[in-house]
């Protein structure tokens, strides 16, 4: 047992205490939670930063607004329902197809109307909502899979998590949804986390349920070597998420649209630390590598290059 | 950030918890574990006498501050005589009194008494006051001091001398002279005191008893009690010895009788001890009350005894506080909301472990089960909770009937589930189950009895809840070691098999 503190040490690798403790508490002032913790609000102010967001087609306050749901959607075949106030990807419903009333998850499952507005009045009275207050509810664009990641996913749209530490973008992984996740690119629902190395975009070993894997689990298409497209983009924006949101423990993620390229999807607060697996590193390693230079101000592409030339794999040694 | 006010934090609460709890433990005798029993003595003085339609007036002699013990309850009988005790520096005595009495007249007093080596004689004595008893006895008395004195060269070694003069198989003439009147101890202890008197020493006759379990005809014994400047010491008249006997109950000192009487003849007297078993606590309480001490005045245990059985609920509440903390930043178990295994815990005080298990898994289940169900209806959040606890109520009642019927008592403590805390247990599974999927719902489920039956083992240790209770500071204690706690950085013993692969791959 001490054996294995001493590699996790060695390794640098950030436990749930010391996340809590040393960073989340330490970096990210409550205050700020509100921003990212309602996701409305957090595209509001991805917009008035000029960065990418999603298309935001209807909000839902009120269990009224239900009944005006076919005249929201108008004839949108393909869209997002999500909870303004969710987490971890609960209650989110992926519309890829529409029959008249009836709709498909991106699963192929049919959901009819009533389900539909059924599911919106459970987000509304704060079924997902983290202290189950009432909610609001978001339908908006439905992201295409970019081609480079098409071989990546299984029926769902794989999104990016970088790990932003006072503005350096010190990790990140890509999710790739599986049979199991139901379309959704969530760790604890059974998506698939592959590390991504910081320097070059391409991707690296996975983790699946908290163990390494190396290949995906239904498309059996290897993890490892795929390039993602536009990655100084996404890098750019997450350094940037920095500035907007304020905080300094800062999860972060992010979508490539096969037409608009790459989206800010939304922020966290609290990311995981399941990264770490994927990346097969620690994160405490570069935080602390961060934390010994972050005092001087800097640009965003001087941090990048920071980034880039630190958290390279392998790691510099 | 600074660690250094949270470290003085913790260690001014644990220091304030653990001093309160050592002022107990030490200075009121509070014991530290239940059912330690303290030996106590009952000492009993009955007499006796008879009286002829006159007034009459008995005055015994009462126990004053006896080194070594202390008094915890006094009781004093007698058949229609008024009663006053009346107390000097280093006697104590009780005055009965009637105006007319016939026939035989029977007073008891009676004290429970506990051995405290604390307690010591705390008076000093006055100047050493000289009776002159005469000659020829003057002469002999001055002889034999000045011949002591030549032999000694402090208090004690005089007094060693005095009684070895005294005790002398074969006394000179002098010594013949004094001991003429009579040679009890008793009569030698006071010839000691003349003879020390004489010598400037401050001595005096102390009455004892010593202590033995059913003794039914107790004797006094005389003791010589000697001044040596600092403290008093015993010497037992009939030896030169400094004596101390462990059980020596000193009741009354100086030359007064036991009992003194007026208007009535024929006294007998009796004198009783025994020893009886009480709980540790409750003398520890009785002499905190004693003392005065304001400890004991705010104790906990001063409370209606209805009051009391509530709050040795809440005090082992935050015990499963710590233990929640405990195994979730240090072990890392899941379980379904923080606290929901400590009100789990403690339904299972109601229900017993096993029991409880097998019922919460049985309505949790049923009522998941049932949520599923409901769940196709398409009820509002609210509405589908109210329905969810109907549901659980007519579980509950079905599985009490059926269990009822097959002869299983166990299913009748189902009852004793606090509702709320079920229909909690099954919206939480339930929302688990559907979101995260039946693994982790699953997990968090067996982690959440798991963590209960581990809170309601430690909970229902008598030591732990006697300690909350006798002692509610050791909450302090648990107070910093939680803010301790708080600030916990290291991993957690389940990361360990979280990132095994991790672990693997390093190796």
């Amino acid at each position: 047992m001490n054996n294995g503190v001493q590699h996790l040490r060695r390794l640098g690798v950030l436990g749930i205490n010391s996340r809590n403790v040393d960073y989340i508490r330490r970096f990210n002032p409550r205050r700020l939670y509100p921003l990212v913790d309602d996701k409305l609000r957090t595209k509001q102010l991805a917009v008035e930063a000029g960065m990418p967001v999603p298309e935001l087609f209807a909000v839902l306050s009120t269990q009224h607004d239900i009944r005006d749901l076919t005249d929201l959607l108008g004839a949108r075949d393909q869209f997002v329902v999500k909870p303004a106030h969710g987490s971890g990807g609960n209650g989110v419903l992926v519309i890829k197809g529409r029959r008249r009333d009836v709709f498909f998850k991106s699963s192929g499952a049919p959901v009819d109307r009533d389900e539909m507005a059924h599911h919106i009045s459970n987000m509304l009275s704060g079924l997902y909502s983290l202290g189950g207050q009432r909610d609001r509810v978001m339908v908006e664009y439905c992201v295409q899979t970019a081609e480079a990641l098409a071989p990546m996913s299984y029926r769902g749209v794989p999104d990016i998590r970088l790990i932003v530490f006072q503005g350096y973008p010190v990790m990140a992984m890509t999710r790739l949804p599986t049979r199991l996740s139901d379309g959704r690119a969530n760790l604890h629902q059974g998506a698939v986390g592959v590390g991504v190395d910081i320097a070059t975009g391409s991707s690296l070993g996975g983790v699946l349920d908290n163990r390494c894997v190396s290949e995906h689990p239904d498309t059996g298409q290897k993890l490892a070597g795929m390039v993602l497209p536009a990655w100084n983009q996404i890098l750019e924006m997450a350094a940037e998420g920095y500035e907007i949101t304020g905080l300094g423990y800062l999860g972060i993620d992010i979508v490539i649209d096969r037409d608009l390229g790459p989206l800010i999807l939304e922020f966290n607060a609290r990311p995981g630390l399941s990264i770490q697996i994927a990346n097969e590193a620690g994160l405490q390693s570069r935080l602390e590598l961060v934390q010994s230079i972050s005092s001087e101000p800097a640009s965003i592409v001087a941090r990048l290059e920071f980034c880039r030339q630190h958290f390279a794999v392998p790691l510099p040694k | 950030m600074s660690r250094v006010p949270l470290w003085i934090s913790a260690g001014l609460l644990a220091a304030a918890g653990l001093a309160l709890i050592v002022y107990k433990v030490v200075a009121l005798g509070y014991p530290l574990l239940p059912d330690v029993e303290s030996r106590v003595w009952t000492v009993q003085a009955r007499f006796t006498v008879d009286s002829y339609t006159r007034p009459v007036k008995a005055v015994l002699q009462l126990p004053s501050n006896p080194p070594g013990f202390v008094i915890l309850d006094e009781n004093f009988v007698s058949r229609g005589f008024g009663l006053a005790v009346v107390e000097e520096e280093i006697w104590r005595e009780a005055q009965w009194a009637i105006r007319e009495a016939a026939g035989r007249q029977t007073f008891y007093y009676r004290a429970v008494v506990t051995p405290d080596p604390s307690v010591q004689d705390a008076d000093t004595p006055g100047p050493v006051v000289i009776e002159s008893l005469g000659e020829p006895f003057e002469t002999a008395i001055e002889t034999i001091v000045e011949q002591a004195q030549a032999q000694s060269a402090d208090i004690t070694s005089f007094t060693t001398e005095v009684l070895r003069r005294i005790n002398d198989p074969d006394p000179d003439e002098n010594m013949e002279l004094l001991l003429s009147r009579g040679r009890s101890p008793g009569r030698k202890a006071e010839i000691a005191t003349q003879l020390l008197a004489k010598g400037e020493v401050a001595s005096r006759v102390a009455y004892g008893l010593d202590l033995r379990d059913g003794e039914r005809r107790a004797m006094f014994l005389p003791y010589l009690e000697v001044w040596d400047g600092s403290s008093w010491h015993w010497y037992s008249p009939g030896s030169r010895e400094r004596v101390r006997p462990e059980n020596l109950f000193i009741w009354w000192r100086g030359g007064r009788p036991l009992i003194d009487f007026v208007g009535a003849s024929n006294p007998e007297v009796e004198i009783s001890t025994w020893r009886n078993v009480l709980q540790a606590l409750e003398v520890a309480e009785r002499r905190a009350d004693l003392l005065d001490s304001p400890v004991a005045d705010y104790s906990l245990l001063r409370l209606p005894i209805q009051v009391q059985a509530v709050y040795k609920v809440l005090l082992l509440v935050p015990i499963g506080a710590f233990l929640i903390v405990l195994l979730r930043s240090v072990i890392g178990v899941k379980t379904f909301g923080t606290f929901l295994p400590v009100l789990v815990a403690l339904s299972f005080r109601e229900t017993r472990l096993f029991a409880g298990i097998v019922l919460f898994v049985l309505v949790v289940g049923v009522g998941v089960g049932l949520r599923f169900l409901l769940d196709r209806l398409r009820l509002l959040l609210v509405p589908r909770l109210a329905a969810v606890l109907i549901l659980v109520v007519l579980a509950l009642l079905t599985i009490s009937i059926l269990s009822h019927r097959l002869g299983l008592e166990i299913g009748l403590s189902v009852a004793l589930f606090p509702l709320v805390i079920l229909t909690i247990a099954i919206e939480r599974m339930s929302i688990v189950w559907e979101e995260v999927g039946p693994t982790e719902a699953i997990q968090q489920g067996v982690g959440t009895l798991l963590v209960a039956a581990i809170c309601y083992q430690v909970m229902s240790l008598d030591s732990i809840e006697y300690l909350v209770v006798v002692f509610p500071e050791v909450l302090l204690i648990l107070l910093a070691m939680i803010l301790l706690l708080g600030r916990y950085t290291g991993y957690r013993l389940l990361e360990l098999f979280r990132y095994r692969d991790l672990i693997r791959r390093d190796e």
